[in-house]
């Protein structure tokens, strides 16, 4: 099983959620409030035009956040 | 019967949701009144209250809140909400019950605070809004079925069309009462285990309501840092046990913090499953279309500056007729007054005092007008989400996050809104800053002295074929205002305020056709409240500024000399030293005293006095531009204002603290006196220093 980072993925790619790995409780609530709880489907939808932050799709909305909160998100590439 | 009539009026109703549900058009809706909607989270950040009037007379009182997303506050805008919701506050009652706003096609979020609201036990009423959007992507959700498996009503509504809200109003004049279906959600069985021991011996030492207890567990179970917090809250047998608690669930390997939410969530699922069906998915959104243009990595910032530029071309040139219309107006007026009434100090009073000042100052409503109209068009697509996400990467060289952007860009309206959408920045520090800067970005109450100054000094012409010089210059003190806000953020950033980069996390709503009219009731709002200052404030400014220009009277004086004998004069002339290195003499130093109330004031003082300098040559039928242009010292042979001075002049204004308002909010939202006067201070010292650098320069450079 391979996890990756959401912040690898590129624009148009899916995962899977498995783990957020921050040390702030603070952002990960949020973020697990938000929606990304294991097992949520996420893609990619586009970066902003400095390449930071990115778009997600997840549970039919769009969200942003910063590459570094990104990368503390794990999920497992979703093939289809 | 009538006892319940009693009951029924002194109620209170929240209203509490997601932010960008649709909180406030359903409570304009209920209410008739006229609260401010636009297209993206964080438009509402204070508790907003109202009547509602039922169709049998009773009446309630409907209380409009900030959105949030769950129940555990993150941003002070989104403990404004919670806290009266759990009856925190002294202000506000505890509601009777809820009205909570569910949009219909981001249900799984949307669902997620109201199980946690019908695990408070809190009555509520659910409005299923923004159907037609839903409907649009394909989802059809059935209310009955939602309901059911809520336990409590559901009514779908379409509150930007008014759909639904009669029968919302019959629900709420009936008995709300809280879902007997709370906690639904199942936790793995150890944690339910030790949730429940916890709860109950909360309940038993600390004396916890049910609610608040369960609430409680769920919070010590979770949080790393509860035990450490309320080491002074809690028995030491207590805190103990959550410690073993703790052990015990970490060696199981299970994720204290996510487990609840991941809970909440599954059950979610299967409420959506069971009352959602979903015809169709389409692939790409309309809002992904329009997004692949605005947030385009080329286009994006092109269009964004596009947008800028077009709006200051529309305050610049299309408002330049109907100004010219309410100038020439106001001359009329002031001639026809003159031509009725005996002259003596009555007719110069009402026309040198009142409509001069008043006039020279409503001319702007025009430009006013528009800068609401195209602000009010950008709130209301959906566009300001995207301008804080292309941002965002441009603030955080700066220390701050996307979402400082939108405080900046409703000061262009007006610092007050600004300073108050600072509320959705959860960090404090980071709120302070944005706070501190915004009033730097040049706002309406700018607008009449650039525009003033620029008309008359700043000669028409064009520059690289299609750029207007005077337009040119009107951006140019706009940039001035945003680039000394980015920059003192950065050094507010560095020094005084120091704190870790901030998090961005934003949801971006889909676009939408805006409303045109509500756009234009807003702005219209926005433009009677500036005719109303002109009328009531600027008005009273203007008559005692007469007054102060015109006495004491000196015998056989020319109206010149007069003014420079006056009050008003000789205070202009006692500041005349402090600004003389601005280039600026004791006319200039008049209308600099009056705008320490309001920086319009300036135009309007420029109005009285220059009516009355030029008192004696007739009836003038000059524009007070070309007063102003044609204004010599007759003693000097030096003339009053140069391009330089204009220069000079708006420079100031652009980086000068001249608004008692918003010196007065500062005070109210950061709970001091020290930030306000410390804003007051850093911003008049940058003002008189850039505006001295400026000038010397400008000497220089004209030498
Ligand atoms: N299509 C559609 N649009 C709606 C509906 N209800 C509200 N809107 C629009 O949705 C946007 C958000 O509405 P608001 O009333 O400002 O939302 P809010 O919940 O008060 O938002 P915050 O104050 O930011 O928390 C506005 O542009 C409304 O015009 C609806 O039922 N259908
Ligand atoms: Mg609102």
């Amino acid at each position: 099983m391979n996890k990756f980072s959401l912040n690898n993925l590129t624009v148009g790619e899916k995962g899977i959620v498995q783990n957020i790995a921050t040390s702030s409780s603070h952002i990960r609530q949020r973020l697990l409030e938000m929606g990304l709880t294991k097992g949520t489907k996420v893609e990619i939808v586009r970066y902003a035009p400095m390449g930071d932050p990115i778009e997600i799709a997840i549970r039919g909305y769009r969200l942003s956040l910063r590459r570094l909160e990104a990368e503390s998100v794990f999920v497992e590439k979703d093939p289809q | 019967m009538f006892r319940e009539k009693v009951e029924l009026s002194t109620r209170y109703i929240a209203i509490i949701g997601n932010p960008n549900a649709g909180k406030t058009t359903l409570f304009n809706a209920l209410t008739g009144l006229r609260q401010k909607v636009g297209n993206y989270p964080g438009v509402t950040v204070e508790k907003k209250e109202g009547k509602i009037i039922f169709s049998d007379g009773c009446s309630a009182t409907l209380l409009d809140l900030p959105g949030t997303y769950s129940l555990t506050a993150n941003s002070p805008d989104e403990k404004v909400a919670t806290d009266v919701l759990l009856g925190r506050t002294n202000h506000t009652p505890p509601p009777n019950f809820v009205i909570c706003v569910v949009d219909a096609s981001n249900l799984e979020r949307n669902l997620y605070l109201v199980s946690q609201i019908i695990d408070y036990h809190i009555p509520v009423v659910i409005a299923l809004n923004m159907i037609d959007v839903a409907e649009k992507s394909g989802m059809t959700i059935s209310s009955k079925k939602l309901g059911d498996e809520l336990g409590v009503r559901v009514i779908a509504t379409i509150a930007s069309k008014k759909i639904g809200v009669d029968e919302l109003k019959k629900i709420m004049q009936s008995n709300v009462t809280a879902s007997l279906k709370a906690r639904q959600w199942s936790l793995p069985k150890v944690v339910k285990e030790e949730c429940d021991e916890l709860q109950t011996m909360l309940q038993g030492t600390q004396h916890l309501s049910e609610a608040d207890a369960f609430h409680e567990a769920i919070q010590l179970l979770t949080s790393p840092t509860a035990l450490s917090e309320h080491l002074d809250r809690y028995a030491p047998e207590l805190l103990e046990h959550v410690k073993k608690d703790h052990e015990r669930l970490d060696i199981l390997g299970i994720d204290r913090q996510s487990v609840f939410v991941e809970s909440r969530y599954e059950w979610i699922k299967h409420v959506c499953e069971a009352s959602r069906e979903i015809k169709s998915q389409s692939f790409e959104t309309t809002s992904d279309k329009i997004d692949k243009v605005l947030t385009h990595k080329i286009f994006g910032f092109v269009i964004f500056l596009a947008l800028m530029a077009m709006m200051f071309q529309a305050i610049f040139s299309w408002a330049n007729a109907p100004m010219e219309w309410i100038g020439e107006g106001f001359n009329e007026l002031e001639k026809n007054v003159t031509a009725l009434m005996p002259p003596g100090d009555i007719r110069d009073l009402t026309v040198n005092g009142a409509l001069a000042g008043v006039g020279a100052v409503v001319t702007f409503l025009p430009q006013i007008f528009f800068l609401f109209l195209f602000l009010g068009l950008l709130e209301d697509t959906g566009y300001m989400a995207r301008a804080a996400f292309i941002m965002d990467r441009l603030m955080s060289k700066v220390g701050l996050h996307g979402k400082s952007f939108i405080p900046m860009l409703s000061s262009f309206a007006c610092a007050i809104p600004g300073i108050m959408a600072t509320r959705t920045i959860e960090n404090r520090k980071d709120r302070l800053v944005t706070m501190l800067v915004s009033p730097l970005v040049s706002c309406s109450a700018r607008l009449p002295v650039y525009v003033l100054m620029i008309a008359a000094f700043i000669p028409q012409q064009k520059v690289l074929g299609i750029f207007s010089l005077p337009g040119l210059t009107l951006v140019s003190m706009y940039l001035l205002g945003l680039f000394a806000a980015l920059i003192f953020a950065w050094i507010f950033k560095k020094t005084l305020l120091k704190s870790d980069a901030p998090v961005f996390i934003m949801e971006l709503p889909p676009y939408k056709l805006p409303s045109l009219k509500t756009i234009i009731m807003h702005t219209w709002e926005r433009s009677y409240l500036f005719l109303k200052r002109a009328g009531t404030f600027i008005l009273g400014v203007s008559i005692v500024l007469w007054f102060l220009a015109t006495y004491p009277k000196t015998e056989r004086a020319t109206p010149a000399e007069q003014l420079q004998q006056s009050f008003a004069g000789q205070a202009g002339r006692l500041i005349e030293p402090v600004i003389k290195p601005l280039g600026f003499n004791w006319k200039i130093g008049i209308g600099l005293i009056g705008s320490l109330l309001q920086r319009e004031v300036f135009v309007s003082t420029m109005g009285t006095i220059y009516n009355i300098k030029d008192s004696d040559t007739q009836f003038s039928n000059l524009s007070l531009r070309q007063k102003m242009h044609d204004d010599i010292d007759p003693h000097t042979g030096v003339p009053t204002f140069t391009i330089l001075t204009a220069i000079c002049l708006m420079v100031y204004y652009v980086l000068a603290m001249q608004c008692m308002s918003t010196v007065a909010v500062m005070h109210r939202e950061t709970n001091s006196w020290r930030w306000p006067i410390f804003q007051i201070s850093y911003m008049t010292a940058l003002a008189y220093g850039t505006t001295f650098v400026v000038y010397r320069i400008g000497l220089l450079l004209t030498a």
